[in-house]
């Protein structure tokens, strides 16, 4: 259930020498005890039964692996989306909301908090709480509540209470401050559905193994549609669940690239993105141990992109293993290269991605031609539907068209 | 065997004069490292026995928003560790006070934990309180700590149970600090019915002094506290008072003094 995960010398959850559990005391035994009811959960028919029907019943799975022949034939390679935008909600954060709510219930908790950046998450675990019976809060950034207004609409309308969090820059890492400070508060009640594989152990093996499901799938698929392996598998890494959803299932694949795409922002020199693997350095932010977007004090930078969901200053513990060991490579693309993606596939293929998914497809529209050909097979994982964007992409047009 | 710390020998003096202590917490650099260290000064002359000096942290996640706040205004106004440290010195020349460090991992990794320890020796602190380093991950860290002759305080917690306690306490020095509640830092209008409970369980194992903080904001509620601990921490009422005292001479004053109050309720027990 858990390789890659090393259980050394009373050391938990480490990838490398990256992950841990760098948490106030106070979490120590419920993380403790949330390790101990998912490993027992995903030893229970019953929960796996369940959880598997709710994901084909509720969430549509499995999602469709949509061969792109119009975008195929504009770039060369046989390019293939794996369509979790067309999950329940919208994303592929459902996957682990489902499976961390149902684990709530199973924990007797009555109560579940989440943070969310582009919202996708918050919408989900909203979701699942409402199907469950759960009380849910969900922590969101000031900004992020602005620039996702509509997702704050969904989950209101979710019976969700939304916090607004206005401390520090008021984005994703802000609202995972408070989902905290909300979980040593009233942990005895109240699960934190953390939304990415990110965090103190057990989270970022936990949710890497929720999100799974959408390699296990994509695998399963390119064998029979294409009669064989990807050459490559692209991405976008904020905290990283999506990405590592699809690339754990592969990582024994020796021949399968797997290409992980971060926030650019408005440039690396510019100093405003969100490309950890570009600037970032080891440090310990949030309960984990990772490459962290920090000052020479050690103080968190501010990040900058246009999409929200990919605006933290680190990333999942896993991915600074894979990208130590050479196993993943992380690359990045600025705002405006993921603005001209966004038309591009909606002109090629009819489908609105959403601005955190697009980094990943506007990677492949920059540097396929440099790597791959005609006979090549790519894999790009479409996280999440535009729609929740289109309005912040309506206000950046008309900027830039003044501009 | 070490040498006492600072610390250690100001909690075993009281011990053996059967006083109770008082540790008082103020962010270091709020509003300024030079405020920092006239407050720091203004504590003493108040009968507090240790200072818990904080290093701001741009993400304090267990903290509530008074020590948030504090953390940012610091920041803003250009605390960085050097000068922190430049501060611990120069208060060093006028004062032997106890200083514990209390801070986030990560500040003190950005130049290597080693360098960093061995800053906060030469420059006369006596310990650090590492927040988000449990146990588990703190073996290395503790050791270069103990080579450089400085403390390193646990925490335990309403939700350790005794196993973890246990290692806790075997792996602190200086005194163990017993959160008196589940949640962040900040005032709070009573203590919390665990945190008895959670001392005498901690008392049953260890020998290290124990102090009782978060949330205590009155001198009634610090003498309650410190009934079955060895000593109280106050912070957040603290900051709050020297933060709304705007940071004249004469408000600094009257926040000291009103500290006095505190201290004097705790010695009385």
């Amino acid at each position: 259930m858990s390789r890659n995960v090393n259980k050394s010398a009373g050391q938990p959850g480490r990838f490398g020498p990256y992950g841990g559990m760098f948490v106030p005391e106070i979490l120590m035994e419920p993380l403790r005890a949330l390790e101990g009811e998912w490993r027992a959960a995903m030893r229970d028919t019953q929960f796996k039964r369940e959880l598997n029907d709710l994901l084909r019943q509720y969430v549509g799975r499995p999602t469709p692996l949509y061969h792109a022949a119009r975008m195929s034939a504009a770039l060369g390679p046989e390019i293939y989306l794996k369509r979790e935008d067309l999950c329940h909600t919208g994303a592929h954060k459902i996957n682990n909301s489902l499976a961390q709510c149902l684990l709530a219930k199973r924990m007797g908790k009555t109560r579940v908090i989440a943070e969310t950046g582009a919202g996708q998450h918050g919408v989900a675990t909203a979701t699942c709480a409402a199907l469950f019976g759960l009380e849910c809060v969900v922590y969101m950034g000031k900004v992020d509540m602005e620039r996702q207004a509509l997702n704050v609409f969904r989950m209101q309308a979710l019976g969700a209470k939304v916090v607004s969090v206005t401390a520090g820059q008021q984005t994703l890492k802000e609202a995972i401050s408070e989902a905290m400070r909300d979980w040593v508060t009233n942990v005895h009640h109240t699960h934190y559905v953390l939304g990415t594989a990110y965090g103190a152990h057990p989270y970022p093996g936990m949710v890497r193994e929720f999100q799974s499901v959408i390699g296990r799938e994509a695998r399963r698929q390119i064998l029979a549609q294409a009669g064989r392996l990807p050459d490559a598998l692209i991405a976008c890494v904020g905290g990283g669940s999506n990405s590592i959803g699809l690339f754990h299932p592969f990582l024994k694949d020796r021949g399968v690239a797997m290409i992980g795409v971060e926030a650019g922002g408005l440039g690396i020199r510019s100093g405003q993105h969100a490309a950890r693997f570009a600037e970032g350095r080891v440090g310990v932010l949030q309960g984990t141990r990772t490459y962290v977007l920090q000052d020479d004090e050690g103080q968190i930078r501010l990040t900058h992109s246009v999409s929200a969901g990919l605006d933290y200053a680190a990333v999942g513990p896993e991915h600074a293993w894979l990208h130590d060991i050479q196993r993943a490579e992380y690359s990045y693309i600025t705002d405006d290269e993921a603005m001209d993606a966004f038309h591009k596939l909606a002109r090629w293929e009819g489908i609105l991605a959403a601005l955190e998914s697009i980094h990943a497809v506007a990677w492949v529209i920059k540097h396929t031609c440099r790597r791959w050909t005609k006979k090549d097979v790519l894999i790009i994982n479409l996280s999440g539907r535009g729609d929740k964007d289109v309005q912040q992409i309506a206000a950046w047009e008309q900027a830039h068209r003044k501009a | 065997m070490q040498n006492a710390t600072r610390i250690a020998a100001r909690l075993a003096d009281l011990k053996a004069r059967g006083k109770k202590g008082f540790i008082a917490y103020v962010t270091g650099g709020d509003p300024s490292l030079a405020a920092t260290e006239d407050i720091i000064l203004r504590l003493e002359d108040a009968g507090v026995d240790v200072v818990e000096l904080g290093v701001p942290f741009s993400d304090p996640l267990a903290d509530g928003p008074t020590i948030q706040a504090a953390a940012g205004r610091a920041l803003a106004a250009g605390a960085t560790w050097s000068r922190l440290m430049g501060m611990v010195a120069r208060l060093r020349r006028r004062s032997e006070v106890p200083l514990l460090l209390f801070s986030y991992l990560n500040p003190l990794l950005v130049r290597g934990f080693d360098r960093t320890a061995r800053d906060a020796a030469s420059a006369g602190a006596d310990g650090f309180l590492i927040l988000d380093l449990p146990v588990e991950e703190a073996a290395k860290n503790f050791q270069t700590l103990d080579r450089l002759n400085l403390d390193h305080v646990g925490l335990v917690t309403p939700t350790s149970p005794a196993e973890r306690i246990k290692r806790i306490v075997a792996a602190s020095s200086g005194f163990v600090y017993c959160v008196s509640r589940e949640g962040v830092t900040g005032v709070q209008q009573q203590l919390a019915p665990g945190a008895v409970k959670l001392l005498k369980a901690t008392r049953r194992l260890t020998k290290l002094p124990v102090a009782l903080g978060f949330g205590i904001a009155t001198p009634q509620h610090a003498a309650a506290a410190v009934q079955e601990a060895d000593a109280v921490v106050v912070g957040s009422a603290i900051v709050d008072r020297f933060h709304q005292a705007q940071h004249t001479a004469t408000g600094r004053a009257a926040a000291a003094r009103w500290v006095g109050t505190l201290v004097r309720a705790v010695k009385k027990v």
